[in-house]
């Protein structure tokens, strides 16, 4: 009897100290499924579901309070992926917050502008050029469509229009959707 | 060092799966191949193969030669573009380019002269079976050749195994096995010498101990023609293989594994049995740029079907509008109803005729209702397995269908998606008509458009982080700032007498140095007339008398 207690309350101390030292020795900074979550985020940072930006928004889902359809940018696809990660249903955008459409980036009319900065400060990822007083111009190539710059310029200057496909980024369509062109040549 | 021991069969093999279509290739093949006229204006786009797009060098106006560099690679996986013939560039824009998605492409438009006088050339090396590899490659770079079997990957960058990599085999693809498409055969019964001299360039650049020429069997005239030509050079060491004619024995894999029975691994490359794989039509490209001198500015492409009254294969200048082409074929029939780049079973439709031929065009037909018959409505798959019986990579091609039909990408590739070759047997026999090449292009292209979102992202999300950072950054510094402006003005204004009296002292001080500093003494003193002394004597009087006086 006094045998079994003691090898049982010795083993239970043996591996108390085991887990007890890989608590302190493994420990993992940060969240890591907050990683996981923002890494599915499309990183527009557009603050559509009202966080201010894809990292916050993340950290809010880590933490239950925010609910996983409260991304535009992202749309089903976005949607389906957080709902595979976190082994909840997938559920549709909320309209509340936008509606999902293809990319797009901002443009500055050039001729307008006034170079007054407020687009630049509002940048998030600080894809606009520019000075005081001097033309902006936004970079195309790192604009993630967030719309952040629209609502500051005094002189509506800046909209947004749909990417310029390319035939090196060109996508065949769904099979569905697809019109096939049956062209009779012109003789 | 690795090697790799490779061994050619007897007795070829036969693919997996695969469909015997009816040839029709004896259309094209009647008339001899025949030199294409050169159009008044050729469309050459700067991108033509894989890669990145050419860089142009000589801009609107500018007049050119034949053969001339007109556009330069900036990167590895990249050709450069010559002019096909000489005459000045009139344009620089976007054109209509033949590719699926009917999109635009930057082209450059030329006006023939109609002299087509060529450029000195310094392609050719008179000593290229002791040349350096490096040397060939650089060489075949500069012709701009890319791979003329379909894909356009360029031919320098397949030509250079990698370090440590020993090629045991050198593969020259003239299977040719879709239907319609004559453009190889053509080529090896007129231009054998170019093939064979091509092969043999490419044997010696990669150093390949066996060198073997896989041709289908339907293919007579071709196989003796290239044997002829071998026997007469001398070359026992090249072999023509004729393998069974069965659509599509003509896929890189598909004919590496006939020959050898060697599978090429998923995701992997041939050189990773130690076999490199070139299409004969490079090859010859190769030959006449290195023999001859003369950069990749035309091929040879099949015009054929019935829609076109003399189906012919014509050595064509890249540029040149297929309506160019179909007309020096006698135009269309009344039966044409398609056009199609490529042949029946892979190619693309094209949606008007005013489109050039690149470097990758081999066939261009134009097609009847019978040939290329209006698609059925599709139904649903009804699992039949039929499409996995005729699969050529041995994939389950329903599989792959449910997924990419459900968007569900990561599953598709988990059903080896990309080791489809999108030969369209399965779609071909399919009894539901679902078309599912279709399918597996949106998935392939879905998932690297996946791939590029997601690396645009992970951009972002720096951008942002760097952003964020920045402002926390900024905003320390203004908070440091202010700080020190307050500490200024905080400064104790009155203190105790014994300082206050320093600092006066210390201000008179710094006075009275300045006083020094600027204070003149006058020269020109010495041998003064005694009236000027006596005018001295009297003004430093007078400022004696009056301290008050401003002193210099």
């Amino acid at each position: 009897m006094l045998t079994a207690v003691l090898a049982i309350g010795i083993l239970a101390a043996l591996f108390g100290l085991l887990l007890g030292y890989s608590a302190i020795r493994f420990k993992v900074e940060g969240d890591p499924i907050v990683e996981q979550i923002d890494a599915i985020l499309p990183q527009t940072q557009c603050g559509q579901c009202t966080y201010a930006g894809c990292r916050p928004y993340a950290e809010a889902i880590a933490a239950g309070e925010a609910d996983i359809n409260q991304c535009p940018p992202g749309g089903e696809a976005t949607i389906q992926s957080l709902a595979e990660l976190l082994g909840v249903d997938a559920k549709p955008l909320n309209a509340e917050h936008g509606v999902h459409h293809e990319k797009r980036v901002a443009i500055i009319e050039e001729q307008v502008c006034i170079g007054c900065t407020l687009c630049i400060q509002a940048c998030p990822v600080d894809a606009i050029l520019g000075a005081a007083k001097q033309m902006h111009t936004v970079i195309e190539t790192e604009c993630t469509g967030c719309e952040l710059c629209i609502p500051p310029c005094p002189v509506d200057c800046i909209s947004m229009v749909p990417l310029k496909q390319n035939i090196r980024e060109w996508k065949w369509p769904y099979p569905e959707d697809e019109q096939r062109p049956i062209v009779a040549p012109a003789d | 060092m690795q090697c790799l021991m490779v061994t050619i069969l007897e007795q070829p093999l036969k693919i997996p799966g695969g469909l015997r279509l009816s040839a029709n290739k004896s259309q094209s093949l009647r008339a001899p191949l025949r030199q294409a006229r050169i159009p008044a204006r050729l469309y050459v786009p700067l991108s033509q193969h894989i890669g990145e797009a050419a860089e142009p060098l000589v801009g609107v106006g500018g007049s050119i030669l034949k053969g001339q560099p007109i556009a330069r690679s900036l990167s590895y996986i990249s050709a450069p573009v010559h002019a096909p013939t000489s005459g000045r560039i009139i344009d620089i824009g976007a054109y209509p380019v033949p590719h699926p998605s009917g999109l635009k492409a930057d082209c450059m438009v030329i006006e023939a002269d109609g002299e087509d006088r060529a450029a000195p050339g310094s392609l050719r090396m008179e000593d290229v079976f002791e040349a350096d590899p490096a040397d060939i490659r650089q060489r075949v770079r500069d012709a701009g050749i890319v791979g003329l079997g379909g894909a356009g990957f360029p031919t320098s960058v397949k030509l250079n195994p990698g370090p440590g990599r020993e090629v045991e085999l050198l593969v020259i693809n003239a299977a040719e096995c879709e239907p319609y498409i004559s453009c190889d055969e053509a080529l090896m019964c007129c231009r054998t010498q170019e093939v064979i001299d091509g092969v043999r360039v490419m044997r010696h650049a990669l150093h390949a101990r066996q060198t073997v020429i896989g041709i289908e069997d339907n293919m007579p005239k071709a196989i003796s023609c290239l044997q002829n030509g071998l026997d007469q050079a001398g070359e026992t060491d090249i072999r023509v293989i004729a393998i069974p004619t069965v659509y599509p024995a003509g896929g890189e894999k598909q004919l590496i594994y006939t020959l050898t029975g060697e599978e090429v691994p998923s995701q992997g490359l041939p050189i990773d049995l130690g076999i490199v794989c070139h299409n004969v039509g490079t090859a010859a490209a190769v030959g006449r740029a290195l023999l001859q001198g003369e950069p990749l500015i035309s091929r040879v492409v099949t015009v054929t079907g019935a829609g076109v009254r003399q189906p012919a294969n014509l050595d064509v200048r890249v540029g040149t509008p297929i309506a160019d082409l179909i007309e020096q074929c006698g135009g269309y029939t009344d039966k044409a109803t398609r056009l199609l780049m490529g042949g029946p079973m892979m190619g693309v439709s094209l949606p008007s005729d005013a489109m050039p031929i690149i470097k990758t065009t081999n066939c261009i037909l134009a097609a009847s209702r019978q040939e290329a018959p209006q698609p059925l409505p599709a139904h649903p798959c009804i699992r039949c397995g039929k499409c996995a019986e005729v699969c050529p990579a041995s994939l389950l091609p329903q599989q792959l269908y449910w997924y990419a039909h459900a968007r569900n990408l990561d599953k598709a590739q988990d059903y080896k998606l990309f080791d489809c070759i999108e030969c369209g047997c399965c779609a071909q026999v399919c009894p539901s008509h679902i078309p599912l090449v279709q399918y597996y292009r949106f998935a392939k292209t879905e998932i690297w458009n996946q791939e590029r979102e997601r690396e645009k992202a992970d951009i972002a999300r720096q951008r942002h982080e760097f952003h964020l950072e920045r402002l926390e950054r900024e905003k320390k510094e203004l908070q440091e700032r202010r700080a020190k402006a307050k500490k200024a003005l905080n400064k104790p204004k009155v203190g105790n007498a014994d300082s206050k009296k320093a600092e006066i002292a210390a201000a008179l001080e710094r006075v009275k140095t300045r006083k020094a500093k600027q204070s003149v003494t006058a020269r020109n003193t010495d041998n003064l007339s005694e009236e000027k002394q006596a005018e001295i004597t009297k003004i430093d009087k007078r400022r004696a008398s009056n301290p008050n006086e401003n002193r210099p």
